[in-house]
């Protein structure tokens, strides 16, 4: 019974990988297949018209996906060229977004997590400034841009502040929620051996809560990286958001499905490594 | 510098070995590969022929001026005759015909010593910015003592908040944007000053592919129109094409504003039925197939504004020698890039994904004016786009009104006052002089615009005499 079942597991991973890989050969085989770029016709004398227009398609299509495999091999062979304020490599690019997001994210942290214990132990706290958090959460990044510039006049921590604002909630909610819902026998068990309050504070509550926590801080990052391209396709001049847009500017397609593929890696890069963290912290009840 | 790497706007005049067309950080096909092949040799060795200090550049930059005068500013032909004559003869006839001498001290007095050198100026990367941009690559700033970042920006809006904030020490904006900015129309106020303007004509009028049969603006009803900017004379421009065809610019047809960049995969996704807006875009439409050339600008009104390079009042006045410095080389850039001969070397410099991030063939279709239409025709306008630094203040008259037309402002405007407040004539006239350029005489004129004349004298009956406007 045993040994069908691992069998079992087994054929079901490797059915799996099988049927993944199966998936993405067809879809990129499709993919390829119905974007053929047209050979232009039979050599000849091109007329004047002709040869302004010419290098454009007849009709744009899709770039199919070995076109991006080329960009792929020659954006990140020399990942990090600097030629000149507006043309720099992929590497430069993501290093100034990982930057920015890094900063506005542990700001955040840094004021999330007390804020949420405090609110999470108090329900008086709770209930006044549960309101404001109720307001200010669903409010979109972009919406923040004209205001940021107009008060910080500086787009560089503008681009920061809206990833400080928007990472913020979720970390406050969860560390809130985590805190409140520790169970109170265990609360109660360190009343008896009559802990201070900072001692329960850290010794207690706070490994009872880390789960939940990260699970915020988890959340906090996947927003924050969703917000960096777009704060940075308003503001310019670095990160990978001003690259999606500049390649935009010249209707380059290969390389804003390039950049769209770094984008998904690094952010499952971010969200993998704080999953590491959440597994260090969990436990069984 | 080794002395592989040739191509430098400061290198010595009376060589012919070096080319005199390309600035040190230039981004064109050739110098990239020089700039590799310098980096493989590991020569270090400081080519003595390179100026070492401001004195020595300054020395270098008038009598490279001069040969270049000389030689209607033709490298090929200047590097021609130095092989044949040799430098130092062609240096010594030189100095016997001009006082070399008095000319370079009259130059670096006239400066002072710059207060800041390494600046930031802002643009958005439209071919209207060509001055502003090819500065860069072609030398001009370096010419006049300056280092200068040229950043691109995404749109006119983030430029303005960058230039408020002091991010920007000065930027290519469009020509109404130091008029409404100076008066708070839209933002803050704060004083802005525009002492040049960039381009004049260079716009278009596109329409989707799928209204070739629609040419007469009658048949406009219930169009969505793109502009790239409420501020814009873009859309002074297509608001009063539109009125003088008997449409109501604010009812009859929709006008959103979309960043130029954006323009293109609008129309090609239906989301616009035409733009008025500036170049590489509408090339690019064409080139796209996505649309045709419906009407140049040039045909509303020939010589009209377009966009501008501005700074705020209080960076001039704190930086007097930089403001002037960089008022020269921004004045120089735009007198060389008016020459239709050096058009496809500026093109060809532009084009980079440091700068306009384009196809050569689109930027240089517009700039040399020989297009292809996108109805096939090629149509030969060589005024298609053309580059004059004077900022008229009847200009400015124009466009105010137009803002007061269409209830962008509606208090008390003194029309002459705001125009000599921000668009300072006389400064670009005495640099224009300085540099050798004609300027004109008076600072306003009358201008024709469709068949009708603008009075510059009389700003509100101009804005009377029209039946559709909301003031």
């Amino acid at each position: 019974m045993d040994r069908t079942t691992t069998e079992w597991n087994v054929s079901l991973n490797a059915r799996a990988s099988l049927l993944a890989v199966v998936l993405l050969v067809l879809g990129l085989g499709l993919w390829e297949g119905l974007n053929q770029v047209p050979i232009l016709g039979g050599g000849g004398e091109l007329s004047e018209y002709e040869q302004l227009m010419a290098g454009a398609d007849e009709t744009a299509k899709v770039p199919p996906p070995s076109e991006v495999l080329v960009r792929a091999w020659e954006e990140l062979s020399n990942p990090f060229y600097d030629a000149g304020p507006n043309d720099k490599g992929i590497g430069i690019q993501l290093g100034y977004s990982l930057y920015r997001v890094l900063t506005g994210y542990l700001l955040a942290a840094v004021i999330a997590i007390p804020l949420g214990f405090l609110i999470g132990m108090s329900p008086l706290m709770y209930k006044a400034l549960n309101p404001y958090i109720q307001v200010l959460r669903p409010i979109s990044p972009l919406a923040w841009m004209p205001l940021a510039l107009f008060i910080i006049q500086d787009s560089e921590a503008s681009a920061i502040f809206v990833i400080f604002i928007c990472s913020i909630w979720p970390m406050l909610l969860n560390t809130a929620f985590g805190v409140a819902g520790v169970r109170q026998d265990w609360v109660n068990v360190a009343r008896t051996h009559e802990l201070s309050p900072l001692k329960t504070a850290f010794q207690v509550i706070l490994p009872a809560a880390a789960p939940t926590i990260l699970t915020g801080m988890r959340i906090s990052i996947g927003i924050a990286w969703l917000v960096i391209v777009a704060a940075e396709m308003l503001v310019g001049g670095t990160g990978i958001g001003y690259y999606v847009w500049n390649e935009w500017n010249n209707l380059d397609l290969t390389s804003v499905i390039f950049s769209i593929l770094m984008i998904g890696v690094v952010g499952m890069l971010l969200d993998l490594a704080l999953g590491a963290v959440a597994k260090l912290v969990a436990y069984q009840e | 510098m080794s002395d592989r790497n040739d191509h430098n706007s400061l290198g010595n005049p009376f060589d012919h070995r070096q080319s005199l067309t390309h600035g040190r950080h230039c981004d064109c096909h050739d110098c990239r590969q020089d700039a590799a092949a310098h980096l493989a040799s590991d020569g270090a060795k400081r080519d003595a022929a390179q100026p070492a200090n401001s004195e020595e550049m300054m020395d270098r930059v008038v009598e490279s001026a001069l040969v270049r005068g000389m030689f209607g500013h033709s490298d090929m032909h200047r590097r021609q005759f130095m092989k044949l004559v040799g430098g130092g003869t062609a240096a010594a006839a030189l100095a016997s015909l001009f006082p070399m001498d008095a000319i370079k001290a009259a130059v670096k007095e006239d400066l002072g010593p710059l207060e800041k050198t390494q600046l930031n100026v802002g643009f958005v990367p439209i071919t209207c910015a060509t001055p502003i941009i090819m500065a860069h690559p072609m030398g001009f700033y370096e010419r006049y003592g300056l280092d200068v970042s040229v950043i691109k920006t995404a749109g006119w809006a983030v430029a303005r908040d960058k230039s408020l904030n002091r991010e920007y020490d000065a930027a290519h904006m469009l020509t109404p944007m130091p008029l409404a900015m100076s008066l708070g129309a839209g933002s803050s106020p704060e004083p802005f000053i525009m002492p040049a303007v960039e381009n004049i004509n260079g716009q278009a009028i596109v329409l989707h592919n799928d209204h070739q049969d629609k040419r007469d603006p009658q048949q406009w009803q219930g169009f969505t129109f793109g502009v790239p900017f409420e501020y814009s004379m873009h859309n002074f421009l297509l608001r009063y094409y539109v009125a003088e065809h008997g449409l109501d610019p604010d009812q009859d047809i929709q006008i959103r504003v979309i960043p130029p960049p954006e323009m293109v995969a609008n129309l090609r996704a239906g989301n616009i039925d035409g733009f008025l807006s500036p170049d590489p875009f509408n090339q690019r439409a064409v080139y796209e197939r996505i649309g045709f050339i419906h009407l140049l600008t040039k045909e509303i009104w020939d010589g009209h504004p377009c966009c501008a390079f501005a700074t705020s009042a209080q960076f001039a006045r704190e930086n007097p020698n930089t403001y002037g410095a960089l008022l020269r080389a921004i004045i120089d850039a735009t007198q060389y890039s008016s020459n239709p001969e050096n058009r496809s070397e500026i093109a060809e410099a532009i084009a980079p994904t440091n700068y306009l991030n384009q196809p050569v063939t689109v930027i240089e279709q517009v700039l040399t004016g020989t297009f292809a239409d996108g109805l096939g025709e090629v149509q030969r306008v060589p005024d298609r786009i053309d580059f004059d630094p004077f900022p008229w203040h009847s200009m400015a008259v124009w466009i105010l009104t137009q803002m007061k037309r269409w209830g962008y402002i509606d208090d008390h405007v003194d029309y002459q006052q705001v125009a000599r407040d921000v668009y300072l004539a006389s400064d670009a006239r005495e640099v224009m002089r300085e540099l050798g350029y004609d300027a004109p005489e008076e600072n306003s004129r009358n201008y024709q615009i469709m068949g009708k004349t603008f009075d510059y004298t009389q700003p509100e009956a101009y804005i009377e005499s029209f039946d559709i406007r909301r003031s």
